[in-house]
């Protein structure tokens, strides 16, 4: 399936000569620097969905927040898209470039304005990557709690546009939950500061909305972080099982016995394989499913803990129960997980990489899914999963130099998103709707709630310039979209007209 | 089972085709739980939509640390719940009476003494049922730890005061009861006491409480049993009843009795503000959240106090706006861009003005 824009369903787009935008943009913003031929478009034709590339119009570099704003008016004025980006890492083309639309890269806000151990937050620009402001606190035993894997690269602007997550969610939060203020230009080129240093801000909570919004109503100019004191120990168990559903049980025995660890992960058998082969992290190769377990806090409390889980793994029915000895072992078991990923990548010639997220209890059942989806189709699955908080990565191996594998690999994933929806879960938990699940949006929300996902649009952007055909679909996609899942024979979105 | 003893009713339907009428005919709506918070925000004029009899625990499953609740449930009712399952509402909800419900804590956006530790309302919200203006029950988010599918309106629910939709059902994200708990009380001057609170704040240490008033900084310590007895240790002080943190989040405490010329005040500051130059005595100035919420109790005007927040980056909330005849906007007015987006999203989302119209702010 294609999921590139297109204008029949999406939505028309203005279109404009190039070199007359080039030239109006130039005299708007003289400073700025503005890309426009083939070979220096290029290196921006896609993000970390790669699989689908679309050369921008122009790419704008600007580095000022003036620069910005100029840029903003005049392609309001003109009508023309702008689709706003930040490292490109994204992994659900949430900056997949449009033909006739700006690509405006947010990389060179890359400055760490000031970290404020006595308040404990950092202001920092879009473009500063996610790891650096942890670095840039630790030197006051502070440290920004959000963690994605692409933490070494990702822009912190990407993170709250896709309200990213981490390995650490389930104690410490999303993006949403750690972000205090951020300052947005809205496609006017108006300028909005949105929640405050302080704990809360008068009116309605825009800042929690301009999280996760995927860059659709309005580009963020500059961002306030709450920083943490660094817990003072870390401990991590692995615990081996000969069996993933009792792997899964003992999760929620761990939640039962009243501990929120500070990660906790599962991977099953072929993730453990690929992690164990690429970075020897000293995974049992036998267990059918591990657990990473961390507790962090005070020693004397993280030690209390460790004694709990352990007994919760033994009861549970762990096969073996290893606890890293030192800080050296505990990054050998972090770094098989977070580099699982790659490491499946080693597996095969191309993966695809899900997220959906499920309440934990239904994990038996929608592992039993999975599995026999991959039978069924062929293509292996490797499953690493946020189990604490109920986020799984499916990850399908495919071979895009196989014809018709991507568009299986993706029929797949398709139909263990509508599996995490029909147990009660989300067609995405941290990595966004972007382009690639625009359509499994339609399967997660009736047409009178996409209705209002369009309201509440209208209400920052009526013309739709912002990241369009990004993370809400139309109408017209859905019914279109929806004539290819027919459940119980009932046609999902009757009342809408289709082409 | 104290579950029983919450009446299990859904009245969703009836609720709905009231906002129809409404919406049909005009006629703003005052959206009503237990009528405990009508005090915060502008008076409503408008028929009262009744949410009390929607009430029940929809699920609840304390493995997953997620409850779903209908809006009318009292508060105090859920919190029973929770507790026997050695659970809680991470964000500590204020409660002015009996009647207060779950559906007004979260419409209020209000959140207690463990605020700057744990989080607000907003970010234990995982999901929501709305009433539109159409008179359609929609759902948002959900009853999963993580989902970033379309925009998130649940939270933008919390602390809306129902002028964006109401408000029929509530996941909530809950958390363990902490295995120990103390509370103390130091005795020590304000500026010692600020030093020593920024100087606690940048260690791990297991506080989730921290006030100050009249000479006495007030700590609450919570977690394992092992730190919170260590930091006990470390840091002495008298034992304080764990009752005081109850009542400064309910203002029973005796310092919210305000004197006939007197206002209550909220000042939101940012974290580590130093005490700022107003003329109100130190007894009616009550440091909470480690000094970024502070109670005053003064006869200073509005434009004196919110010029002063505005100068250090925080709003000021009047808490007793009836007392001067609603001459005072009892919020900070928003900046004009900020003003334009709100009226904007107000018009989208409830375009006849049905949704407790002027609760937040005249205009809208």
């Amino acid at each position: 399936m294609n999921i590139l824009f297109d204008e029949r369903l999406d939505g028309a787009l203005v279109r404009r000569d190039k070199s007359e935008v080039l030239t109006d943009l130039q005299q708007a913003v003289p400073d700025m620097t503005l890309l426009h031929r083939e070979e220096d478009l290029r290196p921006f034709e896609c993000d970390g969905l790669a699989a689908y590339r679309v050369l921008p119009m122009l790419v704008a570099l600007p580095e000022t927040f003036d620069q910005v704003k100029e840029l903003l008016k005049r392609c309001h004025a003109l009508g023309v898209p702008v689709v706003t980006r930040g490292a490109g890492t994204g992994l659900s083309g949430g900056a997949l470039p449009l033909e006739q639309g700006v690509l405006l890269v947010m990389s060179r806000f890359n400055q760490i304005l000031k970290v404020d151990p006595e308040a404990r937050l950092a202001r920092v620009q879009p473009g500063v990557r996610n790891l650096a402001i942890s670095e840039a606190a630790a030197p006051y035993g502070l440290y920004y709690a959000p963690d994605p894997s692409s933490q070494i690269a990702c822009s912190i602007g990407g993170n709250v546009a896709e309200n990213a997550g981490g390995v650490h969610c389930l104690k410490y939060g999303l993006t949403v939950h750690n972000v205090m203020r951020v300052d947005v230009l809205t496609i006017e080129g108006e300028h909005m500061t949105l929640g405050a240093e302080s704990f809360d801000a008068p009116g309605f909570d825009l800042l929690a909305l301009m999280n996760g919004s995927e860059g659709m109503l309005g580009v963020v100019t500059e961002i306030t972080v709450k920083l943490l004191p660094k817990p003072e120990t870390a401990k991590v168990l692995m615990a081996s099982f000969d069996d993933v559903e009792k792997a899964g049980r003992a999760v929620g025995d761990i939640i039962a016995a009243g501990i929120i660890p500070g990660g906790l992960e599962m991977m099953d058998k072929l993730a453990i394989k690929a992690a164990e082969d690429f970075v020897k992290a000293g995974y049992p190769l036998d267990a059918e499913a591990i657990l990473l377990c961390e507790l962090d806090g005070v020693e004397a409390d993280v030690d209390d803990d460790c004694d709990t889980v352990r007994r919760v793994l033994e009861a549970a029915g762990a096969t073996n129960i290893q606890q890293a000895r030192d800080e050296a072992e505990r990054a050998k078991f972090w770094a098989g997980r977070k580099n699982a990923f790659p490491a499946v990548g080693r597996m095969s010639p191309d993966y695809y990489c899900m997220d959906g997220t499920i309440p934990r209890r239904e994990l038996p059942r929608v592992l039993k899914g999975i599995a026999a989806l991959s039978e069924e189709s062929g293509l292996a699955v490797a499953n690493v999963f946020h189990a604490g908080d109920g986020n799984m990565h499916p990850l399908i191996l495919f071979d895009a130099n196989k014809e018709g594998q991507l568009a299986l690999a993706e029929e797949v994933g398709g139909k263990i998103l509508e599996l995490c929806v029909a147990a009660g879960g989300s067609i995405t938990g941290e990595h966004g709707v972007g382009r690639e699940k625009i359509n499994q949006m339609c399967s997660q929300f009736q047409a009178d709630e996409i209705s209002v996902f369009h309201a509440l649009k209208a209400a920052f952007d009526p013309q739709r310039l912002l990241n369009p055909g990004k993370n809400i679909p139309t109408l017209a996609r859905c019914a279109e979209f929806g004539a290819m899942h027919v459940h119980n024979n009932e046609l999902p979105h009757p009342e809408l007209p289709r082409f | 089972m104290t579950e029983r003893a919450i009446a299990d009713r859904d009245i969703a339907d009836a609720l709905c085709e009231q906002v129809r009428s409404a919406y049909d005919a005009r006629t703003p709506l005052r959206i009503v739980g237990g009528d405990t918070r009508a005090f915060y925000g502008r008076p409503v004029e408008g028929q009262a939509l009744q949410m009390a009899e929607h009430s029940g625990i929809v699920s609840y499953d304390p493995v997953e640390l997620v409850v779903t609740v209908r809006a009318g449930t009292r508060l105090s009712d859920l919190q029973e719940v929770l507790a026997e399952k050695h659970q809680m509402l991470g964000f500590e909800p204020p409660m002015f009476g009996e009647a207060s419900t779950i559906g007004g804590a979260v419409a209020t956006g209000l959140s207690g003494p463990r605020r700057p530790w744990a989080g607000a309302v907003r970010d234990f919200v995982l999901g929501t049922r709305i009433i539109t203006q159409e008179g359609k029950l929609l759902r948002f988010g959900g009853e999963v730890m993580k989902n970033v599918a379309g925009y998130d309106l649940s939270r933008l629910m919390a602390g809306a005061q129902g002028t964006l939709g109401v408000l029929t059902d509530i996941s909530f994200k809950v958390l363990p009861i902490p295995t120990a708990t103390h509370s103390l009380r130091l005795t020590i001057g304000l500026d010692e006491a600020l030093k020593k609170l920024a100087e606690l704040g940048r260690k791990p240490l297991p506080i989730t409480a921290a006030a100050w008033h009249h000479g006495e900084l007030f700590l609450r310590l919570e977690g394992g049993k092992s730190s919170v007895a260590a930091t006990q240790a470390s840091l002495g002080g008298e034992p304080l009843d764990a009752g005081f943190w109850q009542e400064l989040r309910d203002h029973t405490h005796a310092f919210f009795t305000c004197s006939a010329d007197q206002s209550l005040w909220r000042l939101s500051l940012p974290p580590n503000t130093a005490p700022l130059a107003l003329d109100i005595p130190e007894a009616d100035i009550f440091y909470d959240w480690a000094g970024s919420q502070r109670w005053l109790k003064t006869t200073l005007d509005a434009s004196t106090l919110r010029d002063a927040c505005r100068a250090v980056g925080g709003h000021a909330t009047c808490y007793t706006p009836q007392l001067q005849g609603g001459a005072v906007d009892p919020f900070t007015p928003l900046n004009a861009v900020v003003e334009k987006y709100h009226r904007n999203l107000k018009a989208e989302l409830d375009a006849h003005g049905i949704f407790n119209p002027g609760r937040l702010y005249a205009a809208f």
